[in-house]
């Protein structure tokens, strides 16, 4: 491998990253300039003050500056790590971000990868058994669970376990009346446990549907077929010439769902009142924090970027063919 | 999906027919169904209260059980589809406008093609939910801005695949010729690709509409847009989580039922015109 390339490589997308978070950045910052909310109003929160304390915040804010100083400013502090003063919180936005962002991450680590792993392996299983009545179930469970509704999906979830069955609490990172930091890990967990079983089962309808459509097409090929006649069969099969095939592009796609996961999450954090990223981006848009809900654009957008960068990565280290295309251009 | 079922070397149940009239029946009768939703739900605007039947289980008078205030849960949810639905219908129409337009536009010179990837990557790379807010936040809330936010954030998905065609059609020999002919981009990007892409977009189109109305769900349910009287299936959705804890099941289970039974007519629509529309599967 040549090192060389690689840098360069890594050196274009580092680029490429640069130029999109300025687009999202500036892009966003727009949309919300161009939106009627008075960042004053919204500061005040309806609070009656005098004409002249009224000039001296618009004065502070930067209100009265024309756009092209407006974006300028922003991009500036944003270089500096300083996102401004969210308005619900009244604490730094980038302190809060990481706050609620970390609480999520646990929610969406765990939900990626249990989604992934149960996905997959229902796909398999499913097309293994291509016509029979697993693989009916489970086509049967992907169409719907990607025509439902995430949020709907979580309702149903929390109906389930919680109300009827009332093995977990309903709601909130930790009890009421306790601190997020006096939680013992055990309530903390225990919080978590739906929320991240919602969201597993949203998740792992995309993946296994490919799983199931590409063994499918694996095992009609004309290699299986030789395979078979030369005596292989059953689980030996599959676990050969299927999943070794099927793996790599399943951990690609994989990947690439960050941004679904990241909308999932926002759906099923408000279904469960779980105080993380997604329920913060809402509260933000409802209560018009500007500072606030710009701050979670910028992080999400990164956080969507690095999962593609990470399935390009995966790609490209997994796949001899895209190796060579890449760096002969 | 439904037409799966049958097994295609046997006679049909009601009279023999070949697959091409089968997928035009699933069609019909899917579009028979979506439209009867809209229409009955256009003229609910009156639903009565009656606090004597406030929070009923499901009966045969009934059918979705009744909430708090003793409205029938039935008609309105069939209230909420329609609304959904011409959110749908608009935002598709909306997204579907600008995506034939970048995809036209992306094919006159490799400067405007890099354009209209750089505005797909840049669509692309905020979560779609958040996305949605910002534009919602951008036209100030409330039904306007629920509407622009799902209409101006669904076409990128029809805007990649137009631009990766209208990129193979460019390679084609008579676009060259009538370049060299003297005819300008836009005649060209009108007359000579236009009609090449119709069937791409039509399918399209409609496999949009499931997302829109998806989101125009979630949207609502996070609070965004309509007020709470307003029957849409997300305040619906967000007005039965009040009643979740005191069991009261049917209030969320049926709405969100029906809205996934009208995602899923939708997808059978796509999927079947899809089959009608692709050379290699309409002639089977």
């Amino acid at each position: 491998m040549n090192k060389q390339k690689v840098a360069k490589y890594f050196g274009w997308k580092l680029v490429r990253f640069i130029v999109l978070m300025i687009a999202v950045a500036i892009f966003s910052f727009v949309l919300l300039d161009l939106s009627p909310i008075d960042p004053v109003n919204a500061y005040l929160h309806g609070a009656a003050v005098s004409e002249t304390q009224r000039q001296i915040l618009y004065q502070y804010f930067g209100t009265n500056v024309p756009l092209p100083d407006k974006i300028f400013n922003w991009l500036m502090d944003l270089l500096q790590g300083n996102l401004g003063i969210s308005l619900i919180y009244r604490r730094p936005v980038i302190e809060v971000i990481i706050d609620k962002f970390m609480a999520s991450l646990a929610l969406m680590a765990i939900s990626w990868i249990l989604s992934g792993v149960i996905g997959f392996a229902l796909g398999v299983v499913a097309g293994k058994n291509k016509g029979s009545w697993i693989d009916k179930v489970v086509k049967v469970y992907c169409y719907a669970i990607q025509s439902a509704p995430s949020f709907w999906v979580g309702m149903l979830v929390l109906m389930v376990f919680s109300v009827y069955l009332g093995w977990f609490p309903i709601g909130f990172g930790v009890p009421i009346g306790v601190s997020s930091t006096d939680a013992t890990f055990i309530e903390w967990a225990t919080r978590l446990v739906l929320p991240t079983l919602a969201l597993s089962l949203v998740g792992l309808a995309p993946i296994a549907m490919y799983t199931r459509n590409e063994l499918i097409q694996v095992l009609s090929s004309d290699y299986v077929l030789f395979a078979k006649s030369r005596g292989e069969k059953g689980w030996d099969l599959v676990k050969n010439h299927g999943i070794r095939n099927i793996l790599l592009p399943a951990i690609t796609l994989q990947f690439l769902s960050f941004s679904e996961l990241f909308g999932g999450a926002v759906m099923i954090e408000q279904v469960f009142s779980y105080p993380g990223i997604g329920q913060t981006a809402v509260a933000a848009g409802l209560q018009n924090d500007v500072p606030l809900f710009l701050g979670i654009v910028v992080i999400s957008a990164i956080f969507v970027f690095v999962g593609n960068l990470l399935a390009d990565i995966s790609y490209y280290f997994i796949d001899p063919r895209i190796k060579e295309n890449e760096f002969n251009d | 999906m439904i037409k799966k079922k049958y097994n295609d070397k046997e006679q049909w149940f009601i009279y023999h027919a070949n697959l091409r009239t089968k997928t035009l029946v699933v069609i019909g009768l899917a579009i028979v169904i979506i439209l009867s939703i809209f229409i009955s739900g256009y003229f609910i605007r009156d639903i009565p209260t009656n606090f004597v039947n406030a929070m009923q289980m499901p009966s045969l008078e009934h059918l979705f059980g009744t909430d708090w205030m003793g409205r029938d849960m039935f008609q309105r949810t069939i209230a909420g589809l329609g609304l959904s639905i011409m959110v749908g219908f608009i935002a598709s129409v909306v997204s579907t406008i600008i995506s034939i337009i970048l995809g036209l536009f992306s094919s006159f010179n490799k400067f405007a093609d890099e354009v209209v990837a750089g505005i797909i990557d840049l669509f692309s790379s905020i979560p779609h939910i958040l996305l949605i807010i910002l534009v919602s936040m951008m036209f100030g809330g409330g039904v306007y801005g629920v509407i622009m936010g799902v209409g101006l954030t669904h076409w990128t998905p029809l805007a990649r695949v137009l631009r990766s065609e209208v990129k193979e059609i460019m390679t084609k020999e008579y676009i060259s010729l009538s370049e060299n002919l003297g005819r300008n981009k836009v005649w060209i990007a009108i007359k000579h690709i236009f009609p090449l892409i119709i069937s791409q977009i039509i399918v399209g189109v409609i496999l949009m509409f499931p997302h829109a109305i998806m989101h125009e769900a979630a949207i609502t349910f996070l609070g965004f847009g309509l007020p709470p009287h307003e029957p849409a299936i997300g305040v619906i959705l967000a007005e039965s989580m009040h009643y979740l804890s005191s069991g009261c099941w049917w209030l969320a289970f049926y709405p969100g039922l029906s809205l996934l039974l009208v995602v899923l007519l939708f997808d059978l629509i796509g999927e079947n015109v899809e089959k009608l529309l692709n050379p290699e599967t309409a002639q089977e």
